[in-house]
C-alpha cells in the first residue's frame, strides 16, 4: 500500500473494504465524577480526513481514544460498519500521539518492532521498514537511535511507523502541535498522501489552518458534546454554533 | 604501627605473587556471587517486569514487600536458608548445607529483591510513556513486559551491578549456610572475618584490598553504563 503507483481498481477495492460508517451512539465517558464525554451521537461516513476541533478539555483526545479502544466508554457504543470493536478491527487501526512515543532503539528497530507486534513475518518486515523510512525521509538514519532525532523527524517516524501497519483507519492526536512550519508541512503531506491511498484519517487539531488544509468534515466538540458536525467548507464559511463562531474568530471559548 | 606497615607489605606481596590460597578464595567468591546474581537476575527481571505490567489483587502489597526485602539483613537471609536446608528442614534431604550451592541459594534470596525492585521501578517509569502506544500497536501484556525489559536494558545492567556489589560484599549469609570451611566454602568476606580474629592481618588485608578493588570496578562500570546510555539518549 505504500506504493503510490498502485492501481485505481485496487484503491476502489480498498475503499469498499473500509469499516465505515463509524456510528457512535449515546457515548458517555466519566473520569471520576467528571463527565468528559457527555452523550455523543455521531456518524462519520466518508473516506476523507475528518477533523475533531474544540477548546481544551472539550473531550477531543478522549473521543479519539474511545474510538481507538484505548479506553472503554462508561455508556454507549461505537460501531464500525455495524460491528463493535474487536481484536481484528483494532488491528486495522493505528494512532499517532501528540508527543512522539519512540522506543529506545534504532529508527529501523522502532518500525520493525511495531510490525512484529502486528504479526508481520520477519522476511516482509525488512521491506516494509525500508518503505516506511523512505516515506519519512529517514533512509540515511536506519541505525540512528530514534530518540536523538529532532522533534519533527521523530513525529515523521511515528507517522511512518503507523502507516507501515497499513491501517484502514488512522487516528492523529494533534500530531503537529509542537512542530515548526516545515515539519508540520511534511506531516500534512504524509497525511494527505495516506488519504489518497484510501486510509480514513480522523484528526484532532487545534490549528484552524490545518483543519482548513486537510479536513473534509469538521466535528466541533464543546463540553463533551458534539456541537456541530458538517463539511469543512460550510463550517468555516458559516459556523452554526456560537462556540464554533467564537473559536474561529479567535475569541476565547470557555 | 610498623606491624601494620609490615602487614600491608605482606598483603601486597600476596596479591602480586598470586598467592594460591588467596586466588582460591577469590575464585570461589566470584563463582558463588556471579552464579547467584545470574539466577537472581532471571528471577528479578521476570518478577519486576510482571509487577510493572500485570494488574492483580495484592499487587501493591507484593511490590512493597519486595522493596522492603531490599534491606534484608544477610544474616537473616542466611538463617532462613539454613532452616530450609538443615537436616530437619523441608529441603534437608538434598544435603546442601555447607556447600557452595547453599551459599548461592542464600545470595539469590538476598539479591533477587534488589534486582526485582529496581527492575519494577524502571519498567513502571517507562510504561507511563509507552503504555498507550504499545496498546495501540496491539501488544499483549507479555509483549509489553518483553518490550519494557529490553528498553530498560541500561537500567537493568545497573540493577545487576548493584546486586553483584551486595552479593560479593556480604558475609552473614555465606557464613551461616557455607560454614567458612577451608578449600570448600571460604569466601573473601568470611576469610577476612576469620583471619582478622586469628590475628593474621596480612591475608585479611590482602583480601580486603582485592574486595575494595572489585567494589571500585563495579562502580566504574556503573558510571560507564550510564554514560553510554546517555549518549544514545536511552536513559
Amino acid at each position: 500500500m505504500l506504493d503510490p503507483t498502485s492501481s485505481l481498481e485496487a484503491l476502489d477495492g480498498r475503499l469498499a473494504s473500509l469499516p465505515l460508517p463509524v456510528e457512535i451512539r449515546g457515548l458517555v465517558y466519566e473520569a471520576g465524577s467528571k463527565r468528559v464525554i457527555d452523550g455523543i451521537d455521531l456518524t462519520i461516513n466518508n473516506h476523507r480526513v475528518s477533523a475533531i476541533m474544540g477548546p481544551n478539555g472539550a473531550g477531543k483526545s478522549v473521543l479519539l481514544r474511545l474510538m481507538h479502544g484505548l479506553i472503554t466508554p462508561t455508556k454507549g457504543e461505537i460501531l464500525w460498519a455495524g460491528r463493535r470493536m474487536c481484536r481484528l478491527t483494532a488491528r486495522r487501526q493505528a494512532m499517532v500521539f501528540q508527543r512522539p512515543v519512540l522506543l529506545r532503539r534504532s529508527v529501523a528497530a522502532n518500525v520493525s518492532h511495531a510490525l512484529g507486534l502486528r504479526g508481520v513475518v520477519r522476511g516482509e518486515r525488512a521491506i516494509r521498514v525500508d518503505e516506511a523510512l523512505k516515506l519519512a525521509g529517514l533512509q540515511g538514519h536506519a541505525s540512528t537511535p530514534a530518540r536523538v532525532l529532532s522533534g519533527g523527524e521523530q513525529q515523521r517516524l511515528c507517522l511512518a511507523r503507523a502507516l507501515s501497519l497499513e491501517p484502514d483507519i488512522l487516528f492523529l492526536d494533534e500530531p503537529t502541535s509542537s512542530l515548526d512550519p516545515a515539519s508540520t508541512l511534511a506531516i500534512e503531506r504524509l497525511v494527505l498522501d495516506a488519504q489518497h491511498r484510501g486510509i480514513k484519517v480522523i484528526l484532532v487539531t487545534h490549528d484552524v489552518g490545518q483543519a482548513r488544509r486537510l479536513a473534509h468534515d469538521i466535528i466541533f466538540l464543546h463540553h463533551g458534546r458534539v456541537v456541530e458536525h458538517q463539511d469543512a467548507e460550510s463550517f468555516f464559511a458559516q459556523p452554526q454554533s456560537e462556540g464554533a463562531r467564537a473559536f474561529l474568530s479567535g475569541g476565547l471559548v470557555l | 604501627m610498623t606491624d601494620f606497615i609490615d602487614a600491608f607489605k605482606t598483603a601486597l606481596g600476596l596479591i602480586a605473587t598470586f598467592n594460591p590460597n588467596l586466588v582460591e578464595i577469590l575464585i570461589l567468591s566470584l563463582k558463588v556471587s556471579l552464579t547467584a546474581v545470574f539466577f537472581a537476575s532471571l528471577l528479578g527481571f521476570a518478577v519486576g517486569g510482571a509487577l510493572a505490567v500485570y494488574r492483580f489483587p495484592g499487587r501493591g502489597a507484593v511490590s512493597a514487600v519486595l522493596s522492603a526485602l531490599m534491606g534484608l539483613p544477610p544474616v537473616v537471609a542466611g538463617l532462613g536458608v539454613y532452616l530450609l536446608l538443615s537436616n530437619v528442614g523441608p529441603l534437608g534431604v538434598l544435603q546442601l548445607l555447607y556447600t557452595p550451592t547453599a551459599m548461592i541459594i542464600a545470595q539469590v534470596v538476598l539479591v533477587t529483591p534488589i534486582i526485582g525492585s529496581l527492575t519494577r521501578q524502571a519498567c513502571e517509569d517507562l510504561l507511563e510513556e509507552y503504555d498507550e502506544q504499545l496498546r495501540s500497536l496491539g501488544a499483549s501484556s507479555g509483549d509489553i513486559v518483553v518490550t519494557l525489559l529490553w528498553d530498560c536494558r541500561y537500567r537493568l545492567i545497573t540493577a545487576v551491578l548493584a546486586g553483584f556489589g551486595r552479593a560479593i560484599a556480604e558475609v552473614g549469609a555465606v557464613m551461616i549456610v557455607g560454614g567458612n570451611i577451608d578449600h570448600v566454602t571460604r569466601t573473601m568476606t568470611t576469610a577476612i572475618a576469620l583471619e582478622t580474629s586469628k590475628g593474621n592481618i596480612a591475608l585479611a588485608l590482602a583480601l580486603g584490598i582485592v574486595l575494595l578493588s572489585i567494589a571500585f570496578a563495579v562502580n566504574a562500570a556503573l558510571i560507564g553504563v550510564q554514560r553510554l546510555a546517555n549518549r544514545f539518549a536511552y536513559a
